[in-house]
């Protein structure tokens, strides 16, 4: 496993940098949104941007697709610099932003159509991508229906149909599935995929969904309070927290973990408030051997459970906290206020 | 001006005009508004006797029914930046490689058009109840008139949508000032009989639109030559595009 790691690793080498950010930086009145952020992205891969809400992925967005000057630092993408080169950004870029972006007056295929128009693409080119990007979305019969009458889902799909008219180099999603049902959320990924394979699209996308990062990207970027914790990919993040992880549950957690240490096995550990967390190779045979540790301390076992480590555990490891209790807290505020709006509205 | 920008102005007008022909409700509301003016006003103040007006009542009234459908209308287009902006269509032609102007330039022209078409079904509505154009000049400086005031609404209300967060405060802007401004517009009745109103007429933009707008219909009844309410609306017009287009290029997302 290993292995096969840095032998992607090495192939990635050859691949040329699509995206590269400096020491990127945004402050509003003195908050500092997005903190010194470098990365680089390669050619066709897909790259996530993971981390909690409000944690400036949508900023960073909105910075790389040139709709924010950054307070400090510069970015390249496909050369071309994010300040400076504007409209050479603009034209290589196609971006899906995290609310709708749609005219739902106008139909699917005017909103297509406008939009190559803007992106200075012929007639004859128009039409025939309008009905390329419409099959791939299957979204082909109800092109000419108004976009007001469609679903959260169809319009989703047709603003990703509509950030591919113009054949980008890099494809920007900010939230691509936020707030769909469990079946669109699949559909949209498999097109995701299906563009980065046929189109050879590099992706960029943002989520705080960990198993959209999981499903989708190469690699992520963890970010936290506007700074990135850890890039790198998901099986060497994951490998990082452990192969599998042991939750236990006793009479003394904090005994148990005195004595776990001693374990030349357990490759890192952390302690909450009711359980403890082994990160260990082969956790399946691990329990028996810590029940009887357990027991010739005399602590008793309440529970014990193991499981493959997923990117929550690795947000976990780098911040302390779950990015899923943090969604829960925030549920309230989950709905940008323009959703709210938009429902009084109509 | 490439053929990138020409495309973007032209989608940014022809979808104006999109949503314009398929929002009925709002076709019905904005012309059926200044023909409530026209035909309430309109009879309930023809047996009225205005001092120093030298038309009929209903022709008095015309021009600043028209005026006044004009400028809501277009000063609405302004506005409904706003509209993008909660609905986040304005990121998706931000993004896209063409100038702010080109976007800003497409919209104003679509405002206009608009306003001009209500304008037009207004004027043909009265030219039906009889009032006269005293001849084809006077038309053409009726047309120059009306584009002027649309385009000084659309950017005015450009302005506004830069400015506001919801459309509240539009609302706001609409009742304590576009209103006070179009009653002592001379638009509904003759401001200038009294001395205090015709003071506050002359700081009053609106004043000139209606003035001039009479002027050019009617040839008859309007205060001021039309050679000084042109350049002053000009003035205003030109003031308020710069205004509308820096605000609107100076916003961010």
């Amino acid at each position: 496993m290993t292995r096969c790691y840095y032998r992607s690793n090495s192939i990635r080498k050859i691949r040329m940098p699509i995206i590269e950010t400096d020491h990127l930086t945004k402050t509003f009145d003195g908050f500092t949104a997005v903190k010194d952020i470098s990365l680089s992205v390669e050619e066709g891969e897909i790259f996530g941007f993971l981390g909690p809400n409000g944690a400036g992925k949508t900023t960073t967005i909105k910075m790389l697709t040139t709709l924010l000057r950054p307070t400090k630092g510069k970015a390249t993408i496909d050369g071309a610099d994010i300040i400076t080169q504007r409209d050479k950004v603009r034209k290589s870029i196609g971006v899906v932003f995290q609310e709708p972006a749609l005219d739902i007056e106008l139909t699917g295929k005017e909103n297509l159509d406008y939009h190559a128009r803007m992106y200075g693409i012929g007639r004859d080119t128009r039409k025939r991508r309008i009905h390329d990007v419409l099959s791939l979305v299957d979204l082909t019969e109800k092109q000419d229906v108004l976009v007001k009458t469609y679903s959260g889902g169809m319009k989703r799909r047709l603003e990703i149909a509509r950030g591919l008219m113009h054949n980008p180099t890099v494809l920007f999603l900010d939230e691509p599935t936020l707030g769909l049902d469990a079946q669109t959320r699949q559909a949209i990924w498999a097109y995701i995929r299906k563009m980065n394979k046929d189109y050879h699209t590099t992706i960029f996308l943002t989520t705080h969904y960990m198993d959209e990062a999981d499903f989708l990207c190469d690699r992520v970027a963890i970010i936290d309070k506007g700074s990135i914790l850890v890039v790198d990919d998901i099986k060497t993040l994951k490998n990082l927290v452990g192969n599998d992880i042991i939750t236990i549950s006793s009479s003394d957690n904090k005994n148990i973990i005195t004595n776990m240490l001693k374990n030349n096995w357990v490759k890192n550990y952390e302690v909450h408030d009711d359980h403890i967390q082994l990160g260990v190779e082969k956790g399946d045979e691990k329990i028996p051997l810590i029940i009887q540790q357990a027991q010739s301390l005399g602590i008793q076992v309440r529970s014990i459970s193991v499981r493959k480590p997923t990117l929550d555990d690795v947000f976990l490891h780098y911040t302390g906290r779950s990015i899923r209790q943090e969604h829960t807290d925030q549920a309230e505020k989950l709905i940008p206020p323009r959703f709210r709006f938009r429902g009084s509205h109509r | 001006m490439n053929h990138i920008e020409l495309q973007a102005i032209y989608v940014m007008w022809l979808r104006h005009m999109k949503r314009f022909i398929r929002s009925k409700s709002r076709l019905v509301s904005t012309i059926a508004q200044p023909l409530f003016f026209l035909f309430i006003l309109g009879s309930g103040f023809r047996i009225a006797t205005f001092e120093g007006l030298s038309v009929d009542y209903l022709s008095f009234l015309a021009p600043g029914v028209i005026s006044m459908s004009i400028l809501f209308s277009s000063m609405f287009t302004g506005v409904s930046v706003l509209w993008d902006k909660q609905f986040g269509f304005l990121q998706e032609v931000l993004v896209a490689p063409v100038s702010r102007f080109s976007i800003i330039f497409g919209r104003t022209l679509g405002g206009a058009t608009t306003a001009l078409i209500q304008g037009f079904i207004i004027l043909a509505i009265a030219l039906a109840l009889g009032v006269r154009i005293a001849g084809i000049a006077n038309l053409l400086m009726t047309i120059v008139f009306m584009i002027l005031i649309a385009f000084s609404a659309v950017g005015f209300g450009l302005t506004v949508a830069t400015k506001l967060e919801d459309f509240e405060g539009f609302q706001l802007i609409m009742n304590l000032l576009i209103m006070p401004l179009l009653f002592l517009s001379s638009a509904f009745f003759p401001v200038t009989q009294q001395p205090i109103l015709h003071t506050i007429a002359l700081f009053n933009p609106l004043f000139y639109m209606v003035d001039g707008l009479r002027g050019s219909l009617l040839g008859t009844a309007h205060i001021y030559p039309l050679p000084i309410d042109f350049i002053i609306v000009l003035c205003f017009c030109i003031a308020m595009l710069g205004i509308g287009s820096y605000s609107f290029h100076k916003s961010e997302i």
